[in-house]
């Protein structure tokens, strides 16, 4: 008899809103659920009104509302201390959470806590012939990808937003609720002052993305980008080499310390096309690249790319793209 | 205010070798240096220190060889330098590591904050932070942009990004912090630290140093619950791009076509 059973994904709530990532988790931990025959559920903590069911619809068997005002902020040792009693008594094998910053800054706490194994940002999982779940991350700087085991019990991940298919939704699906209290809903070593907004946009969901860097002289020079992003309907990216150059805020950058995104085009301005820049954009459904030095590593990367000054050009695609309206 | 800080070495990036075929890292093809985002977590420390009348002790946990990085911890303004270092301790995941760490903070006993960085570009995981702060009992918080304030029994630090929002937080002290490259800009190690950098005592400990506080089977190996059973090097995948050059008209008859394909347009 195995001491351990069920998968658990663990959904996320910002703020009121469940977050996507929890629908993926979902997609995918139906998937390694049924390879190890176990049932599928989910536990998310929150305060009034969340819509749960929707967990029930995109696949989780059971789900386990934790409700409590303590959860309406996104405080680490809350959650933590309130998933790990869940686990100690709900006992599941696997344990899957987002790879969000609150995710990945619960987990280790989670795993800790637990005394288990914990794999980070992976992009992939299966189970193999015995049984075991392997989780496959990248490391050293996106260089490699590691396939993981973990010898105890149970077998945590962190994975990665949008690297699955959501959970296929069906309202047909039973509904299956538990609400909960949480056991602890204090903190006294800890306390939030104050949330405020961070920005008013997330590169991450943008569907087009343009990426301006060294390439351009001045701050200034960002106007004709912002220009050029209106008419696309799309958000600005950046280098670091310019963020690092105070041109633009750190909400912009994509690469390896900033943002992954996976629009559906990217277009790299004066970028030369650095590994690490590479390592956030390289997933874009299609990559296009202006740069006056035609044998920039960027083009390896690119669908299409223009050999040329962006001075030039970009005034140029903002008249084309002004004249096809 | 006493300060620790985690620095781990890690491999120049832009060098090292990796095997495709054999599915290996060739860790000798590169020097070893501090981990870029360990570099913030040092210079906020030291800043803390020079701000506050304190003391910077930098903790790394690897070989022998890993002196070289404590040296230049010291050349860029850490007090004391100290390096976890036992043929036991080797092979070591996440949670093995924070573990050995965690036994030499709790053996130190006197500390009010622990800074470490972002995460480590060889590792990747920025796990070690929370299990060391989960394994001691203390609060942390991790994407740290700005360190409001502190006093001998509380930090008030500003998160970049939990949820999408920024959030101002107060932990009782001790508590540990894992700051953003945006905290600060790193400063340059002077000469005259540089030169006395080389004749400082670097203090070691193995794990009889440890053994009231960690057992041999939690260190090392032996002691990590995850297994790296394989590893893949991914050829990189080389596109065919289409360029263009003195041609704006096929280039821009191209992107339209490709912005209308995906639906931008
Ligand atoms: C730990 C670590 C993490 C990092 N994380 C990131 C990250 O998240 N994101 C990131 O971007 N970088 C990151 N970097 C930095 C990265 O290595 C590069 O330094 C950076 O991406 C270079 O930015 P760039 O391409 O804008 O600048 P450069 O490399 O200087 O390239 C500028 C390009 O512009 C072209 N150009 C110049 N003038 C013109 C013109 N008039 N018209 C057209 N083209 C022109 C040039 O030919 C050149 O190719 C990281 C580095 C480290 C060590
Ligand atoms: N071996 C180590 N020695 C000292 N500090 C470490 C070590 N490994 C990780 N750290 C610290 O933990 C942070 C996160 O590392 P990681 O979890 O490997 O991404 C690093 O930026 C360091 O501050």
């Amino acid at each position: 008899m195995k001491t351990h059973s069920g998968v658990l994904v663990i959904a996320e709530q910002c703020f009121g809103d469940i977050h996507r990532v929890s629908y993926e988790l979902l997609g995918k931990g139906r998937e390694i659920s049924q390879k190890l025959g176990s049932p599928l559920y989910s536990l998310i903590l929150g305060g009034e009104g969340l819509n749960v069911e929707e967990l029930n619809y995109c696949g989780a068997d059971k789900v386990f509302y934790m409700k409590n005002k303590c959860f309406e902020k996104p405080e680490e040792f809350l959650f933590k201390e309130n998933i790990v009693r869940f686990i100690e008594e709900q006992k599941p094998e696997v344990v899957l959470i987002g790879a969000t910053s609150f995710g990945r800054s619960c987990a280790p706490r989670i795993a800790a806590s637990l005394k288990t194994g914990l794999t980070a940002d992976c992009t992939d999982l299966y189970v193999d012939e015995e049984g075991n779940l392997i989780q496959i991350r990248p490391a050293f700087s996106n260089n490699i990808l590691a396939h993981i085991k973990t010898i105890t019990i149970p077998q945590i991940a962190t994975i990665r937003y949008k690297e699955f298919n959501e959970g296929k939704r069906d309202t047909n699906r039973g509904i299956n609720i538990t609400v909960l209290d949480a056991y602890v809903s204090l903190n006294d070593k800890s306390e939030i002052i104050e949330i405020f907004k961070d920005s008013d946009f997330d590169i991450t969901e943008a569907k087009v993305v343009v990426s301006v860097g060294r390439g351009i002289k001045k701050k200034e020079d960002l106007e004709m980008f912002k220009e050029l992003v209106e008419l696309l309907g799309g958000h600005l990216g950046a280098s670091r080499a310019i963020v690092d150059a105070g041109f633009i805020g750190s909400a912009h950058q994509v690469g390896y310390s900033g943002s992954r995104v996976k629009p559906k085009v990217y277009i790299a301005c004066g970028i030369s096309g650095a590994p690490q820049h590479i390592a956030g954009m390289k997933e874009a459904e299609l990559i296009i690249a202006i740069n006056s030095d035609s044998s920039a590593p960027i083009f390896n990367y690119a669908d299409i790319g223009y050999v040329g000054d962006l001075y030039e050009i970009i005034p140029k695609m903002i008249q084309a793209l002004k004249n096809n309206k | 205010m006493k300060v620790v800080v985690l620095v781990k070495e890690v491999p120049d990036m832009g060098k090292v070798r990796f095997d495709t075929e054999k599915g290996v890292v060739d860790r000798s093809s590169a020097d070893a240096q501090i981990n870029p985002f360990d570099l913030n977590a040092l210079q906020a420390a030291v800043d803390l220190k020079n701000l506050y009348n304190g003391e910077v002790t930098v903790i790394t946990m690897g070989p022998l060889r890993a002196e070289r990085t404590l040296r230049d911890a010291y050349a860029r303004g850490a007090d004391n330098c100290v390096l976890l270092s036992d043929k036991h301790f080797s092979g070591a995941d996440t949670f093995a590591t924070s573990r050995t760490i965690a036994a030499y903070i709790s053996k130190l006993y006197d500390y009010d904050v622990i800074i470490c960085g972002e995460k480590s570009i060889d590792g990747d995981t920025a796990q070690v932070g929370g299990e060391v702060a989960d394994i001691l009992n203390i609060p942390h918080a991790y994407y740290v942009e700005k360190i409001n304030s502190i006093s001998d029994k509380e930090i008030v630090v500003t998160i970049n990004s939990l949820c999408g929002s920024k959030q101002l937080r107060k932990m009782k002290l001790p508590a540990l912090i894992s700051v953003t490259k945006n905290i600060n800009r790193n400063e340059l190690p002077t000469v005259k630290r540089k030169l006395k950098s080389l004749k400082i005592q670097v203090e070691k400990f193995g794990l009889s140093n440890l053994i009231d506080y960690i057992s041999e089977e939690d260190t090392g190996f032996k002691g990590s619950p995850t297994k790296v059973i394989k590893v893949v090097v991914p050829k990189e995948k080389i596109k065919e791009c289409k360029v263009y050059k003195d041609d704006f008209r096929g280039f821009f008859s191209d992107v339209l076509g490709a912005l209308k394909d995906k639906k931008v347009l």
